[in-house]
């Protein structure tokens, strides 16, 4: 597996992130074992994606720094909760692996991934793009930095070609 | 509807006592507007939107502040919109998570049409079949006390479901400005903005 996972890992722990809210996702897998096992941070499994913003949102509360992971199709779940994080601005960093884009091979997938970042900046959401390994590091650390200082919501897009297309067999 | 639970007498009592260490999400809805008339306080957050994120939130504020009592006041109607946080909230085991489930078996905010829990959904069965760690249906005065008494001491997870009445209640209206709301409630829990 490449490295920019690892990448990913180092940009939470050095940013003091506490709570990594997840929903299942073979992109971000690497990612979600390695802060199950970390010390200093809380993988919290849920069932659904706006679940996660509304628990990053308790979680500054009490004076946590969370992320949110998850898969483009779940984007559009969370578009009512994001007023929570624009009312109240609260500072909001979620990490999407793309689907429905470069090499995908679900039609199902295509609706959602070519239209999250439009979904996104609707709602209030500011858009980061990587499709290149090398730049995962500096975005995601940037990203971070950028909503816990200005109490902005970020979204980091970890596009189909960093992350690899689904094979199936029956390819 | 006069031996049913009223949802103001309820709420004042799950609020009473000291609130140093009792950390509050209501529900949007008569929930805001019951915990506001129990006695407003920093270390309650209001939401007036962002129907079904009660629950989670309270998830997020309990893993943060394990010290503190982290208490969920919501309704049947928003509770039920996100059922799924019920089990996310069981499997992590939050200890010191409770959900007060105040259930009027109505959309009271919208023209009082039935809930699933008045055609015989149960939501503290639910909690109980996700594995929350105690659970109590309470629908009678005699029993209030120890449902009070799950949701402030007992490890948790806990939801107790309260059945109150649907009469309407005295208006008492919380500040909505969610980040003036966001800011005193930081300030008084984490000492800073």
């Amino acid at each position: 597996m490449s490295e920019w996972h690892d990448d990913i890992f180092d940009c939470l722990h050095e940013a003091g992130v506490r709570q990594v809210a997840y929903v299942p996702d073979a992109g971000h897998a690497r990612l979600i074992n390695r802060c199950q096992e970390a010390n200093n941070m809380r993988a919290l499994s849920l069932t659904t994606e706006e679940d996660g913003i509304a628990l990053l949102a308790g979680a500054w509360l009490g004076g946590d720094k969370g992320v949110l992971l998850m898969q483009s199709s779940g984007v559009g779940n969370t578009i009512n909760m994001l007023s929570l994080v624009k009312t109240c601005q609260f500072p909001l960093v979620t990490l999407v692996t793309m689907r429905g884009e470069w090499g995908e091979w679900n039609t199902w997938q295509v609706p959602m991934g070519q239209t999250t970042q439009q979904h996104f900046e609707v709602a209030g959401v500011i858009c980061y793009r990587c499709d290149r390994p090398e730049d995962v590091q500096e975005t995601v650390s940037t990203a971070l930095r950028f909503a816990y200082y200005t109490n902005s919501a970020v979204a980091v897009l970890l596009g189909q070609r960093l992350i690899g297309a689904k094979i199936f067999a029956e390819d | 509807m006069a031996d049913m639970l009223n949802r103001r007498d309820v709420v004042a009592k799950l609020l009473a006592g000291p609130r140093e260490d009792l950390l509050v999400v209501t529900g949007l809805g008569q929930c805001a507007y019951d915990c506001f008339a129990a006695g407003d306080d920093p270390r309650t957050f209001y939401l007036w939107g962002a129907m079904g994120g009660a629950v989670p939130m309270g998830m997020g504020l309990a893993v943060a502040q394990p010290e503190k009592r982290v208490l969920v006041v919501t309704g049947d109607g928003e509770l039920l919109m996100g059922l799924g946080a019920l089990a996310a909230a069981a499997a992590e085991g939050l200890p010191n998570l409770a959900v007060a489930v105040i259930d009027n078996e109505r959309y009271g905010e919208t023209g009082q049409q039935q809930t699933a829990t008045g055609r015989g959904t149960d939501i503290a069965g639910i909690a109980a079949a996700a594995g929350f760690a105690a659970t109590k249906l309470v629908a009678a005065e005699a029993d209030v006390a120890e449902g009070v008494r799950l949701c402030r001491e007992a490890q948790g997870p806990v939801l107790v479901t309260f059945k109150v009445d649907h009469e309407s209640q005295e208006m008492a209206l919380p500040p909505k400005d969610g980040a003036f709301l966001k800011t005193r409630f930081r300030q008084a829990v984490v000492g800073k903005i």
